[in-house]
């Protein structure tokens, strides 16, 4: 039974390996980035989320104790992540984009980042 | 006697939340971790309840265990998607896009969740507000069909979040 266990923490921990590396490597292979954002905010999660999960069947099935903190990390790790990704998007409109450069806002006319801005007010060396 | 509650328990469910976050994080069921978990349950939205007056009502609780479900469900398929695209997928033949979504939800509390869920999820990241909070504007990593991603955002997310929230 113990070898079945021992299988069950190993896949999760060979999963979240993958998915971390792929995370990694979307950074160098990724160009743009805006489009380098998607690989750290998505496959990093369930490549923490494959430690966790093995970190918690650990303790129960080998330890056989309940540890439930690891899903704390998770919680923590939802909360951030978005905000952290919602920074540097915010940080990129600010630099580089226009707003001619992005879909129409409606009614509002225009984008919260650039509502605050003076267009002009972009350093010379980021404009492209 | 309510009102009274309502002073001393600014946000019933934050006090919940706090406490369970404390006993986890002692990471042992007792009653020592307990009462200082709802002590600080107590403290903490006493205090901060300045700065969040309102609190969001939440109309809808079998929606709410649908929502965190879908979403949870939403995460483990955007990995192996977006896996794919970074694997499989040459640079030259992707199409990154940016898209504007329409918001129906006007509660703050609920614009952010609705954020925070595209981000996390299938190859999109939310990026900006419109001026007024009307409109959301979303990266897309790969879209082909930039209305199909806007219509799915909505219908699966939003639809949900109108329901818990408003």
């Amino acid at each position: 039974m113990g070898f079945i266990f021992e299988l069950l923490i190993a896949f999760f921990l060979v999963v979240s390996g993958i998915f971390g590396f792929v995370g990694s490597y979307g950074m160098i292979k990724l160009k743009d980035p805006m489009s380098r954002l998607h690989a750290p905010t998505k496959a990093t999660t369930l490549g923490v989320g494959g430690v966790l999960l093995a970190s918690i069947c650990h303790s129960i099935l080998i330890e056989e104790h309940l540890s439930l903190h690891e899903l704390l990390i998770t919680l923590f790790l939802f909360l951030t992540a978005p905000i952290t990704a919602l920074f540097i998007a915010k940080w990129h409109i600010h630099r580089h984009e226009k707003p001619k450069d992005l879909p129409d806002a409606g009614e509002d006319e225009l984008w919260a980042t650039h509502a605050v801005e003076q267009v002009e007010d972009v350093p010379e060396h980021s404009k492209s | 006697m309510i009102r009274l509650l309502h002073r001393i328990f600014p946000h019933p469910h934050l006090t919940f939340l706090l406490t369970v976050v404390w006993v986890l994080l002692a990471n042992n069921l007792t009653l020592n971790s307990v009462v200082f978990g709802l002590i600080l349950g107590i403290i903490i939205p006493f205090i901060t309840q300045p700065y969040w007056p309102d609190r969001p009502k939440l109309r809808n609780w079998p929606m709410v265990v649908e929502y965190i479900l879908v979403v949870l469900w939403d995460i483990v398929v955007a990995n192996v998607t977006v896996a794919r695209i970074i694997l499989f997928k040459r640079d030259a033949d992707r199409q990154p896009a940016w898209i504007c979504v329409p918001l129906e939800l006007r509660t703050p509390e609920a614009i952010t969740v609705l954020a925070g869920t595209i981000t996390m999820t299938p190859g999109t990241v939310s990026s900006d507000l419109s001026a007024q909070g009307h409109n959301l504007l979303v990266h897309c990593l790969d879209a082909p069909d930039p209305n199909a991603v806007r219509d799915q955002i909505k219908s699966r997310y939003e639809r949900r979040l109108k329901e818990i929230f408003e």
